[in-house]
């Protein structure tokens, strides 16, 4: 365990030593971007919703039932902007794209494309493990900041229109203006980006090592899967403290 | 990138190369030399050792005990693909799946920034002119059959300029006509740019056809190099039992 994680930490150190040839790498970026978008947008989209909604319905009654109905907006805005939108996102991008990322990178080692590379003298890091760094870095913020406002939308639709709420688009959103910061969802984002270069370095990592066969590339995808979501939640916690003291 | 533009092949000198994976010894001691513009074809059975040796040789496996020089340079612990042009055509032809023929076949020249975007789609109409696939660069290497992608990864390696190319298992899996294409490409090679060939296979009538020297490896071991002749008139038990074995079948069974 000690020895992937001291591997993780080399891999992404290589990646910031190569990352001003990142624009060189700019078309691959593009292309990992796009099909990151394309494959997680829809799923961002019901996710998000979904659980702007249930967390509408599941505190809506109970403050209503304690008259404090007019908070249901902050604290859905706030939830959905420091913690579940992060966290939830990050989870959906390590089961879609983290397993891909290790799929594709696995088989490439198991059938020798990896070593037909290193043979060109191109560095597999420069090569396929920067451009996707890159465009997972910049992708799961802006899926994040996405997540955030579908989530807030499914939670206003769900005061206005389940009967024990009953509490207004405009009543909501006022105040969830009132309570969350624009720093609230800078703390989001500063999650996203830490959860997106865990996904990234360990989807990487368990790629380049990936031995033997077919099998072989299935328990990459496992582990890269598990050990992303792991790090995730335990990440979760030291960056909440962390910007705390930053008083994010 | 290669910062040595010579042209013509490369000396290659393996000393004592000793390979073990998990105590089970794979190279035991191999010395041999291979001169500059030589076609060297490496003979053996399989799992002899023969794939570990040309993956050492490019630089892909670390040995255990043992040196090998290009050029009386040594291959682990300098970044020998910086200073030689070196080309490897794999077993399977490892082509880059998500890229399309030709972008796999221009793939060093463009990466490397060597030429520019015209050149490089000239460069590959050309290479693949060469091993006879004119017109393929828009397909994918899913559409190919594996004959072809063994040329394209031929074509790729061309591409490279090579000073030193090594050949893993180039016919295996080939029906004869397609094998006998490969082994022309080989050959032609050779000749034309004086590159340094280094070939192992099984395939007895490749390596016959295209060795300048051979030598027999034998569970991780050389038991002989020499000329094609050579190897023909030995009388080594073992290397006359595998240039001499043919379908003779014994239909008895042995089965209970």
């Amino acid at each position: 365990m000690f020895q992937n994680v001291g591997e993780m930490i080399l891999l992404f150190w290589r990646c910031l030593q190569a990352l001003p040839l990142a624009w060189r790498q700019r078309r691959k970026v593009l292309e990992q971007l796009f099909e990151i978008g394309n494959a997680s947008l829809l799923m961002a989209c019901v996710l998000s919703l979904f659980i702007g909604g249930v967390l509408a319905l599941q505190t809506g009654p109970v403050l209503v039932e304690r008259g404090m109905s007019s908070v249901l907006g902050g604290i859905v805005g706030l939830s959905m902007c420091k913690e579940l939108g992060p966290v939830m996102m990050s989870v959906l991008i390590a089961g879609r794209i983290g397993s891909a990322m290790a799929a594709e990178i696995g088989s490439m080692q198991v059938y020798q494309e990896i070593d037909a590379l290193r043979t060109m003298n191109i560095n597999p890091i420069h090569y396929l493990v920067l451009p996707r760094l890159l465009a997972i870095s910049l992708a799961l913020p802006l899926l994040v900041v996405f997540s955030i406002l579908v989530g807030w939308t499914g939670g206003a639709a769900v005061s206005a229109l389940n009967h024990d709420i009953n509490v207004s688009f405009q009543s909501f959103f006022g105040n969830l203006r009132e309570v969350v910061k624009p720093q609230d969802v800078l703390n989001g984002l500063a999650k996203s980006l830490g959860f997106a270069l865990i996904i990234g370095v360990v989807g990487c990592h368990q790629g380049l090592s990936t031995i033997g066969g077919p099998r072989g590339i299935g328990r990459s995808v496992t582990k890269a899967v598990v050990n992303s979501i792991v790090l995730i939640l335990i990440m979760d916690y030291v960056l909440t403290r962390l910007l705390m003291v930053f008083d994010l | 990138m290669a910062t040595n533009q010579n042209s013509g092949g490369v000396r290659i000198s393996v000393r004592g190369l000793r390979k073990s994976y998990g105590g089970h010894p794979v190279l035991k001691g191999l010395d041999f030399e291979v001169a500059p513009g030589e076609i060297f074809v490496v003979m053996g059975p399989s799992g002899s050792g023969k794939s570990v040796l040309l993956k050492h040789i490019i630089g892909l496996e670390s040995p255990d005990e043992g040196e090998i020089f290009v050029n009386g340079d040594p291959v682990h612990g300098t970044q020998i693909t910086d200073k030689y042009r070196m080309a490897m055509v794999f077993q399977s032809g490892a082509l880059l799946n998500s890229l399309t023929v030709g972008e796999n076949v221009g793939l060093y020249l463009s990466e490397h920034r060597l030429e520019s975007e015209e050149n490089i789609q000239r460069i590959v109409a050309e290479k693949l002119d060469l091993v006879g696939l004119s017109n393929l660069q828009h397909r994918t290497p899913s559409e190919l059959s594996g004959g072809m992608k063994k040329r394209v990864a031929l074509a790729r390696a061309l591409a490279v300029e090579p000073q030193l190319i090594l050949y893993d298992e180039p016919t295996a899996e080939l029906d004869p006509l397609s094998a006998i294409t490969i082994g022309e490409e080989i050959y032609n090679l050779g000749q034309r740019i004086h590159v340094t060939s280094m070939v192992v296979t099984h395939d007895r009538d490749l390596a016959f056809g295209v060795a300048d020297r051979i030598a027999i490896m034998f569970d991780g071991e050389i038991l002989l190099v020499g000329s094609p002749e050579e190897i023909r008139q030995s009388t080594h038990p073992a290397i006359r039992e595998f240039t001499t074995a043919n379908f003779n079948l014994n239909k008895t069974s042995k089965a209970p």
